[in-house]
């Protein structure tokens, strides 16, 4: 999977917790946080989400690495990549 | 319900009436409630004028000649008590009971003058009636989940967006959303943001007119629950893991058992304590306005039970989509606007209830551990109360019981 279908599906797992997300209006480096005005449950669900999408448990420790787009992308390439790798 | 108080009446003496047709407002404890008259005839008189004192139950307000009968048989209207298991929810804040059509009060002989039994009247709130109304949903041909089959306000929101699109009313858009589509379902997320401001300022507007508040704060050392919490949660999938919220929540419950006088209703000019905790938790809603659900009997659940039943309620808040039990079983309101960074809220109190507990963010901040200035994580909690019911020392008591368990989290 390369970094843009992992981007595709994150914004599409996104938009399943923020209904009116706009993908064309998001600011890819920008705290996801700020921009979409999400809570501690909705980060969560979020988290369930990404892991009910791609099979990655993101594990506590490593919850604030995921605060905006790029950064999801980038983890999860690199969660994908380990997991082929292993 | 007990007595109520006519607001206004809709009809005119001399005008017809449909049975089953909205005729008067009456105030009741807990909200504007409609009385439906149960026959069908001609508003002969009335006889109980808007802004009289309360009158009890079971008071004729007027009377109607019933259709068919000539002038002899004149059917009194009144208002009937609303038991707790009869209130329907509107969709925000404030409980909206029902009202039932009364016990026959002996009417003046007729057979058309006599109200037609339970199988026979269409059960269904006063919310659920104008709504379907103003969506043009034919309210009698719904199957009525709420108790007793009554058709709820959900059922007949339901109802319109089962609908084709072009059988949808002619709910105008509103002017700033020009660009919704023929086929957006007739209630449109505008019209329900408009509705739930409405009932929040309806709800909000009778606290502040109402119930003399006091307000208490209470910095709580959460670095012990803040550990606990990150332990608890390392090493566990991303499912099974809680939020702080559930903490505050659970330890709420608790302290309202030690404290009890802050857990239940004001009531008929009397503070009625509940046995059962039952926590409504502030859900703010996308696009504004917000909701307090219950998270049913919270001092006896586990904490990834109230986690579950937490997620699930906020998923079916911003779904639209909670049970009316939910919506007026709340004994207490809980809101936490930490996660803007606030420091302290202080709430305004969902009537009729006795008190609603407010928490900030958890802060790293200098304080003093046995003479020593350390950094710690600290937390405001907050009580707003109802002085009618209980002293500020009541409530005192509360938020040490509070910061007392949030101390031990294991033992939550």
């Amino acid at each position: 999977m390369n970094q843009e279908e992992i981007r595709t599906r994150v914004v599409k797992t996104l938009s399943g917790i923020v209904p009116e997300l706009e993908p064309g209006s998001l600011k890819p480096g920008q705290s996801l946080r700020d921009q979409l005005d999400i809570d501690s449950m909705d980060f969560l669900n979020f988290l369930i989400a990404l892991h009910q999408e791609f099979g990655v448990d993101v594990p506590e420790s490593d919850a604030g690495k995921l605060g905006s787009i790029d950064a999801c992308v980038e983890y999860l390439a690199q969660a994908l990549r380990q997991r082929a790798q292993a | 319900m007990t007595a109520g108080k006519v607001v206004s009446w809709l009809k005119k003496p001399g005008e017809r009436i449909e049975r089953g047709e909205v005729i008067a407002i009456i105030e009741t404890d807990k909200a504007n409630v409609d009385v439906e008259s149960f026959v069908a005839g001609v508003l002969e008189k009335i006889l109980v004028e808007p802004g009289d004192e309360r009158l009890p139950v079971g008071t004729p307000l007027a009377l109607i000649s019933a259709e068919g009968a000539g002038e002899a048989a004149v059917a009194p209207v009144a208002a009937a008590p609303v038991t707790a298991g009869a209130t329907a929810t509107a969709p925000a804040i404030a409980p909206t009971p029902a009202l039932a059509v009364p016990p026959a009060p002996a009417p003046m002989a007729a057979p058309a003058a006599a109200p037609p039994g339970p199988g026979e009247r269409l059960r269904i709130s006063p919310v659920a009636r104008k709504r379907a109304q103003e969506l043009g949903v034919d309210a009698r041909s719904l199957a009525g989940s709420g108790p007793d089959g009554r058709i709820t306000l959900q059922d007949v929101e339901r109802a319109a967006l089962a609908r084709p699109a072009v059988a949808a009313p002619a709910l105008a858009a509103p002017a700033a959303a020009p660009a919704v589509p023929a086929a957006a379902p007739a209630d449109s997320a505008a019209a329900r943001q408009s509705r739930m401001r409405e009932a929040i300022a309806s709800s909000m507007a009778r606290s502040k007119r109402e119930i003399p508040h006091y307000y208490l704060a209470a910095t709580i050392d959460f670095s012990n629950s803040s550990a606990w919490l990150a332990q608890y949660n390392t090493g566990r999938a991303v499912t099974e893991r809680l939020i702080y919220a559930v903490l505050l929540i659970k330890a709420v419950a608790l302290a309202l058992r030690e404290v009890p006088e802050l857990n239940g209703f004001w009531i008929d000019g009397r503070a009625r304590q509940s046995a059962d905790i039952h926590t409504g938790v502030a859900i703010s809603l996308r696009g504004g306005g917000l909701v307090a659900p219950a998270l049913h009997h919270a001092d006896q659940r586990r904490l990834d039970d109230l986690m579950r039943g937490f997620q699930d309620l906020v998923r079916r808040a911003r779904a639209w989509s909670l049970k009316s039990s939910e919506m007026t079983d709340p004994t207490v309101t809980i809101t936490s606007l930490g996660e803007r960074g606030v420091e302290s809220v202080f709430g305004i109190i969902t009537p009729p209830q006795l008190a609603l507990v407010g928490f900030g963010t958890p802060v790293e901040r200098p304080w003093v551990v046995d003479g020593q200035v350390v950094a710690r994580t600290l937390l405001s909690a907050t009580l707003s109360g109802d002085h009618r019911a209980t002293d500020g020392h009541r409530g005192a008591l509360f938020l040490s019981a509070l910061d007392r368990l949030l101390q031990h989290p294991e033992e939550l």
